[in-house]
């Protein structure tokens, strides 16, 4: 069977004014369906780098990856967006919730790009805030929030519009232990009970605890995995 | 339309600079509503068809005398049923700041101007004394003249035959008031004799500024107008015949071209306003960069932030240009009121507001232009990292 990620020998530079970075170095890896992976390693190693070319925000140097059996990165501009916003669910480390709009519409945002009708829309964002225990906050803004429940109106946003996968990075970076604890048990339920898969960047070693795997990058080359 | 809760929540996510935004462009197209109508005043001199009264000037310029003898030939004209004529006589009282509207006026002056309020005792007063003025209600209680006082003139024209002074002395024959609200402009008038400008004057005998024919018939009007001015055709003194709302106009243009004058103040103001505008959405943009590339993560295309921040631009200008139209719409008959029939601006009318419509977007789209392709270009990466 074949992976539903698969990274084959990615290369990722930077160029900033004359000089080039080689951020990471001939990556493969693959990613079953239903994985809840976490990657971890020290800052500059390139985490967030890899999570950014699965999740298509950018695209590699050399390599290839497919997810769900499409290359991607071939995919440029609108094609690229189209893709994101059908087959990746994404959660930041600051949340990056529109702070002028209510939750509900915060977790509506995804699906003002497929043809949904608002009640439908608003249906849809009802039962991601039920998921996510935050119905009765769905009125209230971003900054009427609390750190966990922003966390988890941003994974209630990831998951509305049913991704192929969950790309997390931080997802616990700027939370208290408790707030931490209810992210990270979400995000098992979400791979366990409704067979998300998931990858997450984390420096947090508890975080990655919660995850099947955890795969650790250094220099820009993966070094170590665990089951 | 789905995406316009996200535009106003982007105007209203800081409502002081949205709303301060707002009123700046509100005034500017308050502006361009009352200017326009300025404009259009003093463009529209109406129609003759229609008209009883008409103004007969010199065709080259107002200030270009027509000589006396021309009175009895129009008054012969087929289809004029009186004449009178008038001059200007400028000066100032007592100060040069007191600048006076003032004319010399023919006999039968109010024969014609029956409605300038000026009553049978005050004109047979007036028409005892050679030196005798009638003083506009406004301008007498702004210099406290009574009837029976001397009036002293410092003429900004003619000097006096006798003295070859500039200074004439006057004697207050009346004050009038004007019985409608529409002729309150002409209270700050003083009219004097024509023919005691005609004797006592150094110079200018002989001639009239401009006469004032009244026709039998106002369906004839126009008939009578080509009558009138066919009399002097290829002469050294040909006339234009017209209404006297366009003699006025024409009175009024003397301190230059309206229609320049009021392109460049609303040229000035909207340049002004690109610039105020454009920095608040530069700013506007610059502060949402983490949102908009989060918009773009979950899935915007790059022509969909352009269009999400190129909308609010356009949006935020028709805001406060739809307000600003519709406030001089409100405004325009309380100022027309107030200057006392002087001007009579139109109702702002479909021209203005498809023209000033079409203002609105160009400054939204210029304005929203820069800004709009910052977004569209920012790359997810970089703007999330903060680069």
């Amino acid at each position: 069977m074949s992976a539903l990620v698969e990274i084959r020998d990615v290369s990722k530079v930077y160029t900033r004014g004359r000089q080039s970075v080689e951020v990471l170095h001939g990556v493969s890896l693959d990613i079953q369906q239903g994985d809840f992976l976490a990657l971890m390693g020290p800052s500059g190693s390139g985490k967030t780098t890899l999570l950014n070319l699965i999740g298509g925000l950018d695209s590699p140097t050399s390599g290839g990856i497919s997810v769900a059996g499409q290359r991607i990165d071939t995919l440029r501009g609108a094609a690229l967006a189209r893709w994101r916003a059908v087959h990746v669910g994404f959660i930041f480390q600051f949340y990056n919730l529109l702070p002028m709009l209510t939750a509900q519409k915060n977790v509506e945002v995804p699906l003002l790009l497929t043809k949904l009708p608002a009640a439908e829309r608003k249906r849809h964002a009802a039962i991601a805030l039920q998921l996510v225990s935050l119905s009765d906050r769905a009125q209230h803004k971003p900054a009427e929030l609390s750190g966990g429940q922003q966390q988890r109106v941003a994974i209630a946003r990831a998951i509305i519009s049913d991704p192929t996968l969950l790309v997390c990075d931080e997802p616990t970076g700027d939370l208290d232990r408790q707030s931490a604890e209810e992210v990270l048990n979400l995000l098992e339920v979400l791979n366990r009970e409704h067979g998300k898969t998931i990858i997450m960047v984390t420096h947090d070693p508890k975080a990655a605890q919660h995850a099947t795997h955890t795969l650790h990058l250094e220099k820009g080359t993966l070094v170590e995995s665990a089951a | 339309m789905k995406y316009l809760h996200l535009v106003w929540a982007a105007l209203m996510r800081r409502k002081t600079r949205t709303v301060l935004t707002i009123l700046s462009v509100l005034a500017a197209f308050l502006l361009f509503g009352l200017l326009d109508g300025v404009r259009a005043a003093f463009n529209a001199g109406g129609t003759i068809a229609g008209v009883d009264r008409l103004v007969v000037a010199s065709r080259f310029s107002i200030i270009q005398p027509l000589p006396e003898s021309l009175i009895a030939q129009v008054q012969s004209v087929p289809g004029v049923r009186r004449v009178t004529w008038g001059n200007w006589f400028g000066g100032y009282y007592q100060e040069p700041k007191n600048q006076l509207i003032m004319f010399a006026v023919a006999a039968n002056y109010f024969d014609i101007y029956d409605d300038y309020g000026v009553t049978a005792s005050m004109r047979a007063a007036f028409d005892r004394s050679r030196t005798g003025v009638l003083v506009g209600a406004t301008i007498a209680r702004r210099f406290g003249l009574k009837v029976g006082d001397k009036f002293p003139v410092m003429g900004a024209i003619y000097p006096d035959k006798a003295t070859g002074e500039a200074s004439w002395q006057f004697d207050v024959a009346g004050i009038f008031e004007t019985p409608s609200s529409k002729m309150r402009a002409h209270e700050q008038e003083i009219l004097m004799h024509w023919k005691y400008l005609d004797e006592a004057s150094a110079y200018g005998s002989g001639t009239v500024g401009w006469l004032i024919v009244q026709v039998a018939d106002p369906a004839q009007s126009a008939v009578v107008a080509q009558r009138i001015d066919d009399l002097t055709k290829n002469s050294d003194h040909e006339t234009k015949t017209q209404t006297e709302k366009a003699f006025n106009l024409s009175f009024a243009k003397q301190i230059g071209d309206i229609g320049l004058i009021v392109g460049a103040i609303i040229g000035a103001v909207f340049f002004t306003l690109l610039l105020l505008t454009g920095n608040t959405m530069a700013q506007a943009v610059r502060e949402r960069i983490p949102e908009l590339a989060t918009l773009k993560t979950l899935g915007f295309t790059d022509r969909s932030v352009l269009g999400l921040v190129f909308f609010e631009s356009v949006l935020l200008v028709v805001i406060g240009g739809v307000l600003g139209l519709a406030l001089s719409s409100t405004l325009i008959p309380a100022v027309s009121a107030a200057s006392g029939g002087m001007l009579e601006l139109p109702p702002i009318g479909v021209r203005t507001w498809l023209i000033g419509f079409a203002l609105m977007l160009a400054v939204g789209a210029i304005v929203g232009v820069l800004p709009a392709l910052r977004a569209m270009r920012l790359r997810i990466v970089d703007a999330l990292a903060g680069r």
